[in-house]
């Protein structure tokens, strides 16, 4: 061998080329990705097979079901011992499954209100949505309830007083004591007032001034407008609560920071069946004499709180992923605490975050359905109790892959919503 | 470590040092744990001045200039920043935040926001400069630093030597009187080395004080009036450029010199 080095210099940069083309067209792609080679074929073969018996049971049951009789026995003369699904039930039921005992000449409401919900989620979710629906999105918290449970106008504009009560105590504080102060005592004063004085106050104007709507009593409240009140309650309260609690969870300040933990591995140390059992028997004795607590708002507060523990650490693994550097440079250019937080840190965490929030939404979402153990009627809730209804009795299949389909469809929405989401979010930066 | 060429070569006269003081740091300790980083310093900045800080990794130079905007916290001594004492005080840590941008090696940009959003952030949110007008002076600095055609980009769109020079434009928007710049260009390829400290030159010419931590010694030849040496937390040597490169008095700098040049 020898030492000489063969110079070589290149006298023209070379054109830019299309890459060789792999797949000729759809027959190449079947060769290439399900017939590559003899153990692929068979595999390939063995669950096509798999599938066809499958489907080859299922759509004949699922499409030649019965849809109009008036109970499982009907259904099955109907039938004459051919195996097929009894979907009567679900026709006939799909009111109760749909709305419990909501009384029925009232069904508009919860419909203005899931009407008004989507409306008002459409300037949170999509942006280019015109800015004045955000009216409708800060008005739905309040209008939506008084939708469902009717009764006075006076008791969502207390419970919105108490805003306006939580945010003129902190404005005041903080400007004649300190930020801390305001951030303490004018949360604190929202809840006094939602504990002790809203009621009153909604009391003394509805006698002065009664403009309401007919009342509605929780216990009628069931099926699948129980489970997306329940969630969606859930959802929009939990999410703050938990990013309060990943950002505790991270201060320095020792009180807030050992609360913070406290409260998250306590209850996420706690099955959501013993904090609902909780709401449904012991929540009265801690509240003051005289408050009377809805049982869904009980409910409601156990699964908000439930959820919150698990956001919270959802979203402290989207703040540990941020470099130091974002805060040291949200920092160094003077944005203060709630600054940075807001403009800097949290866009960001909550984006790497959201595969994670999701997915507790959705566990959330269908956690709603434990409520039927403490006896509340949502959608398995009233499974069970068509169950029980002689004319249904035996009645299995149908019912719950109706519930379980409904509840599909919404979390899978959810779910292509999230990813939706993250590309749009997509900046190119890793 | 080689030497950058530059187009340009920076007209001393008109950068002038006043006699008023920007930053007085008077024996000033830090610790991390039991660890001793910063020994004694003692440093007076004049206005106008544009200071290289050298030294050996680990001898504390960057922990120095993040004290100076109190990202670290010094625990004996004083740092008085335009004539405000650096305490826990977080009102004055704010005020001297305002007063004093600064440039990181990693850029830390907002990768969430645009090249534009970058640089209006700080004046919409801390300043409270009007909108319009934010964009405005963040359009300026962007021309200034010879991108603003990258203003709607994110980024994560552009090359390192690009980012850099947008670190450098947020800063500015804040209208600045003092810049810090730790290893403004250890990041960068040899090729957006130059481009970035040309930005930093053109800086210096306009009377901007300047505390650079950096080993790019043909920009310390080029603008620096004082060249400091750290090593072991202390500050080891100062001097003129000139005097500091073909004269070295420790034992310690020679060396260094030597590794380097």
């Amino acid at each position: 061998m020898s030492d000489k080095v063969t110079a070589y210099v290149r006298t023209e940069m070379l054109e830019e080329k299309a890459p060789p083309s792999l797949n000729t067209g759809p027959l190449g792609w079947i060769k290439e990705n399900l017939f590559p080679n003899w153990f692929s074929s068979i595999l390939t073969l063995v669950s096509l097979w798999i599938i066809y018996k499958m489907l080859a049971a299922f759509i004949p049951w699922a499409f030649g079901g019965v849809w109009n009789a008036s109970s499982l026995n009907e259904c099955r003369e109907i039938l004459q011992g051919v195996d097929a699904a009894c979907w009567a039930v679900i026709h006939e039921r799909f009111w109760q499954l749909m709305y419990g005992f909501y009384p029925d000449h009232l069904y508009w409401r919860p419909n203005l209100a899931l009407i008004l919900l989507i409306v008002a989620l459409i300037p949170v979710l999509f942006d280019g949505a015109p800015r004045k629906l955000l009216w409708i999105s800060v008005a739905t918290p309040f209008v939506g309830p008084w939708l469902l449970w009717g009764g006075t106008i006076w008791t969502p504009v207390a419970a919105a007083l108490g805003f306006v009560v939580g945010i003129a105590v902190y404005r005041l504080v903080a400007s004649a004591l300190s930020n801390l102060a305001g951030l303490v005592l004018g949360p604190l004063a929202a809840v006094i007032w939602w504990i002790l004085l809203a009621g009153r106050f909604s009391d003394l104007v509805s006698s002065i001034l009664p403009l309401g709507i007919e009342p509605v009593e929780s216990r009628k409240f069931g099926g699948f407008m129980l489970a997306i009140t329940l969630g969606i309650t859930g959802i929009a309260a939990s999410f703050p609560l938990g990013i309060i609690l990943a950002l505790g969870r991270q201060s320095n300040l020792i009180i807030v920071k050992t609360l913070s933990v406290g409260f998250i591995e306590f209850i996420r140390g706690v099955p959501l069946i013993t904090l609902l059992f909780v709401a449904q028997v012991m929540l009265a004795y801690f509240l003051p004499k005289g408050t009377d607590f809805d049982i869904i708002l009980r409910v409601m507060i156990m699964i908000t709180l439930f959820a919150a523990a698990y956001m919270a650490e959802v979203i402290r693994g989207g703040l540990a992923a941020l470099p130091k550097g974002q805060y040291e440079a949200a920092d160094a250019l003077g944005l203060n605490y709630w600054q940075a937080q807001r403009l800097i840190i949290m866009p960001q965490a909550l984006k790497i975050a959201i595969p994670g929030i999701v997915s507790t939404f959705i566990g959330l979402f269908k956690d709603t359905t434990l409520v039927s153990i403490i006896g509340l009627a949502d959608p398995i809730g009233w499974v069970k109790y068509i169950q029980a209804d002689a004319a249904w009795n035996g009645i299995v299949w149908e019912l719950y892959g109706f519930v379980a389909l409904v509840f599909f469809i919404i979390c899978f929405s959810m779910s292509r919503y999230s990813m939706y989401l993250e590309r749009k979010l997509e900046t190119g930066h890793k | 470590m080689s030497e950058v060429e530059f187009d340009h070569h920076a007209d001393r006269s008109r950068m002038q040092v006043s006699d008023e003081v920007a930053i007085e740091v008077v024996n000033m300790n830090k610790w991390y744990g039991s660890f001793h980083v910063l020994r004694d310093i003692n440093l007076t900045v004049n206005r106008g001045e544009r200071i290289v800080i050298c030294g050996p990794s680990g001898s504390g130079k960057s922990t120095l200039i993040r004290c100076m905007n109190r990202l670290e916290e010094h625990q004996a001594g004083k740092i008085i920043v335009d004539g405000i004492e650096l305490t826990s005080d977080l009102k004055n840590i704010d005020k001297v935040r305002r007063e004093v941008g600064m440039v990181f090696q990693h850029f830390n940009l907002f990768p969430h926001l645009t090249i534009l959003e970058n640089c209006t952030l700080a004046p919409i949110w801390v300043r409270k400069t009007p909108r319009r007008e934010a964009e405005e002076t963040a359009m300026h600095f962007l021309e200034k630093v010879k991108i603003p055609e990258q203003a709607h980009k994110y980024p994560g769109q552009l090359s390192g030597g690009q980012q850099q020079r947008v670190a450098i434009a947020r800063s500015l928007c804040m209208k600045p009187r003092i810049m810090l710049f730790d290893e403004p260009t250890s990041a960068l390829d040899p090729e957006m080395i130059k481009e970035v400290l040309d930005t930093m030159i053109e800086l210096a010419e306009e009377g901007m004080t300047m505390l650079v931590v950096t080993h790019e010694m043909g920009f310390a030849k080029e603008v620096a009036n004082r060249v400091i040496f750290m090593d072991a937390g202390q500050i080891v040597e100062q001097n003129e450029p000139e005097e500091f490169f073909s004269n070295p008095q420790s034992e310690r700098t020679k060396l260094f010199l030597s590794q380097i040049l």
